[in-house]
Parts: C-alpha cells; structure tokens; sequence
C-alpha cells in the first residue's frame, strides 16, 4: 500500500488510541481527587495525570498552578494540546480522511459522528458534573470505532497498520501511567489505605480491576499490578500483550510482502522476548522507573524505526 | 425569469409524458413526508462523507452540495438527441487540440484567429510537437448543457480539463435507489453505476504501449484540502486504484513510482486532477507545492500517460468557444449537432459596443474564470454593478465575453414554502479513447435554489438532483411533449 496511507492509518490507531487513554486518565485522576483527602494526601492526581500524558512541560508553559479545572480543560479541549481528546479526534478524522476509503463506512461513522459533536463542545459540556458523562461517551466512542475496524475492515495492510498504531500507544500508555505510580508500585510499603485506593485507581484505569482479581484471587498487593501490567500476556493493556500485538502484526505485514524485513522487526521481537522471559523480581531489584523510562524511550524508537521502513524509505 | 422559461415537468395539459408518474407521485405524497426524506437524504450524503469545500470562504469546511429529491428526467430520444451532440462536440475538442499541438492547419485555414490560441495563457507551448499515447488529449470532459424549450438545447460551455461533479451523479442515483426504490422502480432508468469501470477502461486505454495489458491506473490530487477531494477518492476506490498526492511519487530517469510500504512500484497512467499550472514544477509554476518536479519530462518521454493531458485548457477557454462550431465543421466536416449559445467577445469592437449598449439583457462572463466567480447577470444586477462592469470591459476588453440571459429551463424542486420550479443546467462526462467515445446516459443536474437565480454553481449556493434518462420514450398517449 502506499506509504502516506500507511502512515495515516499508523496514526489514525495511535490518535483514537491515544483520546482513550486521556479519557481514562481523566476518569481515574477526577475518581482519585474526589476521595478522601488522606488518599488523595499528595494532592497531585492531576499533575501525576499531565506526566502520564506526556504533556506536563507543555501545560505548565500556560498555567502556574494544576487545579482540576484547568487540567481537565488542558487535556481536552486546549487547541494547543495535541495529545488532548479533541484535538486527537481532530487528528484521527483528518488522518481517516486522507484514507478514507481504506475504512469501511462503519469506520467512518464512528469517526465521523464523533467529531460532528465534539467539534461543537464546549467547556460547559465537560466541566465539573459532567466531567465523568463526557468521558464515558468518549471511551465508548473509541470502543465502537474499534469495534467497528475489528467488525468491518478487511484484513489487509491498511488494518495492520491501525492495529500496528493501537498496539505502539497503548504500550505507551501503560508504560507511561505504570511509571507515574512507580513509587506506589515499586517502592516501600505504605498505610495500606492509600495503596490500595492508588493501585484500584490504575487497575481501572486500564479496565483491569476485574481482570486482576481473577488472575490474582487475593489482595491487590503494588508489586502484583506491576506484574500484571507488565509481564501478563493475557491482560490486553499490559506490556507484553501490547508487544505481541506489534510482532505478530509486524510479521503479518512482512508475511504480505514476502518476508521483507528491518530493524523495527528485530527490535520489536527483542523486546517482546525479554517481556515473556521477564520476572516482576528482576524488574523491581533494577528499579521500576529505570526500567519504564526505557521502556517508554524503546516505544518511541520502535515507532521511529517502523516508519523509517514502511513510510519513509 | 422562472415563470416564463420552459418546465421541463409541466402541468395540467401540458404535463410532459415523461414526469408522468413523478408528478402523481408529487400530487399523492405529504410534504411533511417529503421533507423527511429530504432530511434522512442529507443524513446519508453526511454520513458518507460526500462534502464540497469552497476555497476562500470560511463557515463550514464540511459544507454539503444540498441534494434535491425531485428528479431530473430525459426521455430516451431527448438523451440520444443530445448524447451525438456531445460525442460529436468533444471528437471535436480532441482533434483541435492534436491540431494546435501539430501543425495547426485550422489556424493556417483562418478559421481562428491565430493569437486567440497562441498568444492564450492556456496555451502550453511545452505541448508542441509532442504526441500524446493514441492521440487524445481530453480523456475526460464534462460539457455544460442548458435547455429552454423541449428541443432546444445549448452547450454553456466545455470543461476540456478536470471537470468535477461525478461523484456527485452517482451518489445522487445511490441515494435515490435507497429513499426512493419503488419510485425508481416504476421507471425503466437507464443505469449509471458504471461509470467507473467506463472510467478505468479510459484510462487504461491511455496508457504507453510499453505498459502491456494491464497497466498501472492512478489518481494524482492535490490533497485533501481539494474541494473535489472526495470525488478523487470515491473514484479511486470505484476503480481500485490508488489516490497519490505529489509526494507520494518519485521520478528516477524520467519512470514515475510511488512510494510503497513495499517499496517503489512503477505508474502508467496517471488521473490528475491537479490543475497544469501545479502540475510540475520544473515544467510549471516553480512555487508549486502540489505537483511533482520532473513529471512533465517523464511524459514526454513517454513513460507515463497523464489525463487529461496538459494544454486541453485552450479547448474549453472562453475566447475559443465561440469558434467549437466552426471546429466541428472543419475537422469532421459535420454540422453541429448542439448549439452555441451567441457569444460577443468584448475584445472585438464592434462586439464590445453592442455589449456595453445591452449590459442589461446580457450575462457578463471572465473569459478565464470558472465556478461562477466574476460573472454579473445583467437583468438581475443593479446600474452600479452594470457601470462597475463597463468600467471593467473597457479597461481589459479581452478578459470578458457576453451572452444573451438565456431563459434555462426548471424542474420541479423542494424548497422552504414547497414545490416549485427552479433552474437547471445539465453536466454530462464524455471519456474518449482513440476508437470511441463513451457517455454515461445523464450526468450531473445542478439547480440555482435561490427563486429565479440563474446560477447553478455550487460554490454559489447551487443544489444537485438526480439525472434520468428513461430506458424508453414514455407512451405519450396524445399529450402533447
């Protein structure tokens, strides 16, 4: 396919990717302000919340001063802000748009009819009570176009490289929000009320509360959603699973082109390998920052390498 | 203007045959019901994407060409009447340009003054002597058709370059077939959904002979800022063939490839729908962004077939459209099939001064503009606008042209206070291959909405509406037609 469409659809699965996990971010960061205030103690879910983004130099050229109000308004209205939920949905319709006849019209809907309301949001429509309303839709929104691709699209390169893009950011988004609450996760035991409501708060926020008690069947221990979240392949957030998705849609995109491969092959595979072979001990005795600073430094790299070889060759 | 000019409905005794079952139709349907399959129709052309951008204006970049539910009907013998006319007219167009590209025997006879076509900017002089893959050079023309009586019509003007509006006439059919399928049923309507496979056939037809049987089709756009930009895309997918911005292609010893997640592959025949102008811009304009450097030097070369070929402006270029009976006269020693609407060039003397004595009846037209833009309509512009005109004419007599305020014909239309008549012109697509020319029965109706507007351009808040042409002439059982 050509390399521009590729590179469009590559963003299109990273943009609507990347409005969800804001969406959840967001959701998480309001739950957490809203509790008590020996949980919320540190006073800096929505600090936390810009570094998870990867927009805290950004937001603190604008503002002095990370209150609830100018946070939520930064991450999703602010034209500036382009990891934002808006302007990511601006992103990925104008992105679906350049290649809007590789999406199915289902696709295109979901897209569409996003953008046709949320271009006429304003803050009236997400501030306060209806902060929560808003990102439900939001995180629905992404699920039907997901859906949508997974229900319609046919299985060619162009859904390779959404998936390809989906796979890339929320790997991303794991590693980044993990490294948020690195010193929750990978640090010295605290009063166990404020750990627990820390760790519930990043298992939802990657829909993975349920999942961990089914896995774990016991307590929700700081070093056990770190595990869950890095190493376990059946969790779909996690790292590793994230990683499986790009080499096995890596080797399906080269398996299309008679087994044509680069460097962003390799490293994906490498990366992957070390999650299966990984232990959570190991991890944790290098320390969990180090280790997800890499971590979120590999992703960048390997979304750099994949386009060098399919989009900028 | 709309109460004298021909219905092309009509009514009472005077109802024509063929809107016979529309006009029941129209008579037995609620308005309530039929402003809601208006709304549900729009809901389709949004939820499909099908949207029109107008350069230079703000408001809604995702704006909608309103779409009319009331259809536009020809009769079988009307449409074959026509159809030879525009057949006739573009073999026409393709033989001046290989002429004016050649050894210009019609401006050596006289028949055209020689500086109108040399001395014109829509003149390549990069096209000399240079012969494009089966001698055509309009591939794809849309020529403008206006009616005002029931056998009488006039061609408006060609549109020799990168017409638009296709997409406009099948999503328009698609849209009908699914509000209105028994209606459509009730009618034998001729099919219009082929249109782009006639399209691909075309351009395959264009290829280098070095391309073998299956050459390599693909669309060249200037992106997605384009007003036409999802017709580029709907065709390409029709078709199945690749939509490419300049930056997606690559020139390496005069072979043109695009680039490809699987590397460079190679392209023979290229759909641009890019203006010359942009197209290179070695050969071009230099400052162009949009185009890719070297294209016109693997053309020549002949490696790649562009349609329409670079030059065909000085086929449909206003100044030379008065002389397109003439052509039909010279190179096919016919007479023409379809009138020209009389045409007073400003640049000639005895010309101007009619029209600066008849501003009032007249339609004032750029000689070099297209879409609406510049033109003043002498019944319905007021003495400042008709002065500022004159001041205009004489100023730069050869950038305008005249016509006399032609009564267009109206179709029966859905607008705020109900059913009424407005004016319509008609763009048929004739694609030309070296042993034959293909039409689509129809084209792209265009209304003007507004009461008594005569401006059907879309950029001028001009409305769309379905085209048919009956398989067969309706039984006329004595009314008259």
């Amino acid at each position: 396919m050509l390399s521009r469409a590729a590179e469009s659809l590559f963003w299109l699965g990273r943009y609507t990717e990347r409005a969800a996990n804001v969406a959840r971010g967001l959701a998480v960061a309001s739950r957490m302000a809203s509790l008590t205030d020996e949980l919320n103690a540190e006073n800096d879910q929505w600090r936390s919340l810009l570094v998870a983004a990867g927009c805290e130099p950004a937001f603190f050229q604008h503002h002095r001063e990370a209150t609830e109000e100018k946070v939520v308004d930064f991450l999703i209205r602010d034209p500036g802000n382009f990891s934002g939920i808006i302007p990511c949905f601006a992103a990925a319709r104008q992105n679906g748009r350049s290649v809007r006849t590789s999406l199915t019209v289902d696709m295109w809907s979901a897209l569409s009819d996003s953008w046709t309301r949320l271009r006429h949001v304003t803050p009236a429509d997400f501030q306060g009570e209806k902060l929560h309303g808003f990102l439900e839709w939001v995180r629905e929104r992404v699920l039907l176009f997901n859906g949508a691709a997974m229900d319609t699209m046919l299985r060619g390169e162009a859904w390779l490289f959404v998936q390809l893009g989906t796979a890339l950011e929320r790997a991303d988004a794991t590693a980044r929000l993990l490294d948020v609450k690195h010193d929750l996760l990978g640090g010295p035991s605290r009063e166990v009320t404020v750990q627990h409501g820390q760790c519930q708060a990043v298992l939802q926020s990657v829909s993975g509360l349920r999942a961990y008690q089914w896995t774990y069947r016991d307590r929700i221990e700081p070093g056990r959603v770190a595990e869950f979240l890095i190493l376990n392949r059946e969790m779909p957030r996690s790292l590793a699973a994230c990683y499986d998705r790009v080499c096995e849609v890596l080797e399906l995109i080269a398996a299309g082109q008679g087994g044509r491969r680069g460097e962003c092959h390799r490293m994906a595979r490498a990366t992957q390998a070390a999650l299966h072979a990984g232990r959570i001990e190991d991890i944790m005795r290098g320390g969990l920052h180090d280790y997800l600073t890499e971590t979120i430094n590999g992703v960048a790299t390997l979304g750099g390498e994949i386009e060098a070889f399919y989009i900028r060759a | 203007m709309t109460g004298n000019a021909f219905d092309e409905m009509g009514e009472g005794d005077r109802l024509r045959p063929a809107y016979r079952a529309i006009a029941e139709w129209l008579r037995k349907t609620p308005p309530t019901d039929l402003a809601a399959k208006r709304a549900e129709a729009e809901v389709l052309f949004r939820r499909v994407g099908i949207t029109f951008a107008v350069y230079g204006e703000g408001g809604d970049p995702d704006r909608l060409i309103p779409f009319d539910i009331i259809p536009r009907i020809l009769g079988r013998s009307e449409w074959d009447g026509l159809s030879a006319g525009l057949s006739q007219r573009v073999r026409a167009l393709n033989a001046f340009l290989a002429d004016v590209y050649g050894r210009q025997e019609i401006l050596k006879a006289g028949k055209i003054p020689e500086h109108l076509v040399v001395g014109n900017e829509q003149f390549r002089p990069e096209m000399r002597d240079f012969t494009p893959p089966g001698g055509i050079y309009t591939h794809i023309a849309g020529i403008d058709v206006v009616r005002t009586a029931p056998n009488q019509f006039y061609v408006l003007e060609d549109n020799a370059r990168t017409p638009s509006g296709v997409s406009y006439m099948l999503e328009n059919r698609e849209a009908m077939l699914r509000l209105f399928p028994r209606l459509l049923a009730q009618h034998r309507i001729a099919p219009v959904n082929h249109y782009p496979e006639e399209l691909l056939a075309t351009l395959k037809a264009a290829a280098p002979e070095r391309a073998g049987p299956d050459p390599t089709v693909a669309i060249l756009t200037p992106g997605s800022f384009n007003s036409a930009y999802y017709e580029h895309c709907f065709l390409a997918d029709e078709m199945g063939v690749e939509v490419l911005e300049g930056a997606d292609l690559t020139i390496e010893d005069d072979v043109v490839y695009m680039r490809t997640t699987a590397g460079p592959k190679r392209v023979d025949v290229l759909y641009r729908r890019i203006d010359d102008d942009y197209l290179d811009p070695k050969a071009f304009r230099p400052d162009s962004m949009l185009g890719v450097p070297g294209l016109m030097a693997a053309y020549k070369a002949g490696n790649i077939a562009l349609c329409n070929a670079p030059g065909c402006g000085i086929a449909d270029d206003k100044a030379i459209y008065p002389y397109v009976p003439d052509m039909i006269r010279f190179y096919l020693g016919e007479e023409p099939k379809l009138e020209n609407v009389p045409t007073y060039l400003c640049e000639q003397e005895t010309h101007r001064s009619y029209v600066l004595e008849h501003l009032h009846e007249l339609v004032v037209k750029l000689a070099q503009g297209s879409g609406g833009y510049g033109m003043m309509i002498g019944p319905h512009a007021t003495q400042a606008e008709r002065a500022e005109f004159a001041a205009r004419i004489r100023a730069r007599p050869q950038d305008y042209i005249a016509q006399p305020t032609l009564a267009l014909s109206t179709v029966p239309t859905l607008v705020e206070a109900g059913i009424a008549p407005r004016h319509v012109d008609l763009r048929p697509f004739v694609l030309s291959t070296k042993d034959e020319v293909r039409i689509v029965p129809g084209g792209l109706t265009r209304v003007a909405l507004r009461e008594g507007s005569l401006v059907v351009n879309s950029s001028q808040g001009g409305g769309t509406k379905d085209t048919w042409v009956l398989d067969r002439d309706p039984m006329t059982g004595g009314v008259p037609c």
